[in-house]
């Protein structure tokens, strides 16, 4: 398996996420710069981390939407290969459009930084083959602009499609619906605000999130 | 040749910032304030030849975010 995860000036959860691929999957995984014009050849995973790329300038992910290699990106998530966007990488894979709504400041304006529950509510994904549908998760969020908006039309064709992968047991941020990770059409892009990364052992307080990135092994494997 | 972009949230899209710029107000004292909304201004200087179609493309595809916002263009 090989995988790369990509670092835009500002990211911060980049080395988390590659540890957490690499320890759990056993992937060869590369950073991958944002001005690299092209990916390494025959990807399997493509992990876009957590963080403030360029200072969340303009809008959150704004900018890291529009660099080189997000042009990379979108061309692999086209022919299929799985993007899985944490946090800022979510926020960038909305702004890409490879994923449907927006990402806004938190309903209480605050940041939130703490464990939260979610619900999965689609096990048929790459990502949620670890999981059972309506098992509850733990999982730490860290963010400001976590309110997931998108309109009642495009949520209800989310839900009635099955592309709603995780949603908050309680009200975290005032996404729409609890929305916490939605997928593409196709199945194989992956966003979530949550950071399984961060609860992969037990010193972590948790290893909700370790079968998510195991659950990707055995799919791609 | 100066334009100014005035990027603001679509009605109906909660401004939670603009929410808290009201209770601040209020904070100070200010009563028969009804809502506030909080936008953007960008301004940019640029050679007469660039269009407004040009300035237009430059919104969509990257200064506003079409799923929340809106976007004016006002030159000068």
């Amino acid at each position: 398996m090989r995988a790369a995860v990509i670092q835009f000036p500002g990211s911060n959860c980049d080395r988390d996420m590659a540890v957490a691929i690499r320890d759990i999957t056993g992937a060869e995984t590369t950073l991958v710069w944002h001005r690299a014009g092209e990916l390494p050849d025959g990807l399997d995973l493509i992990a876009i981390p957590g963080g403030f790329s360029y200072g969340d300038y303009l809008r959150s992910g704004a900018m890291a939407a529009r660099s080189p290699v997000m042009q990379a990106v979108v061309k692999a998530a086209e022919r299929g290969v799985p993007v899985l966007g944490v946090c800022n990488g979510f926020q960038i894979l909305t702004e890409a459009g490879l994923l449907p709504g927006a990402l806004m400041r938190n309903a209480g304006i605050s940041f939130v930084c703490r464990t939260v529950g979610l619900t999965v509510e689609n096990n048929q994904s790459a990502f949620t083959k670890g999981y059972s549908t309506g098992e509850q998760v733990q999982i730490p969020v860290a963010h400001h602009d976590g309110n997931y908006f998108a309109d009642s039309e495009t949520l209800d064709r989310l839900e009635g499609e099955g592309r709603i992968a995780f949603r908050y047991a309680e009200n975290v941020n005032g996404s729409a619906r609890n929305i916490a990770g939605v997928l593409n059409a196709g199945g194989n892009v992956l966003g979530m605000m949550p950071h399984p990364e961060r609860m992969t052992e037990a010193v972590h307080g948790g290893s909700d999130g370790r079968r998510l990135f195991a659950g990707l092994l055995r799919q791609i494997a | 040749m100066k334009t100014r972009i005035f990027v603001t949230l679509k009605n109906g899209v909660l401004d939670p910032q603009g929410k808290a710029i009201h209770h601040a107000i209020e904070g100070l004292g200010f009563s028969g304030v009804h809502d506030v909304r909080a936008g953007r201004l960008i301004e940019i200087e640029h050679e007469p030849g660039v269009s407004k179609a040009d300035l237009e493309t430059m919104c969509t595809k990257l200064l506003a975010n079409m799923v929340i916002e809106n976007f004016e263009i006002e030159q000068a």
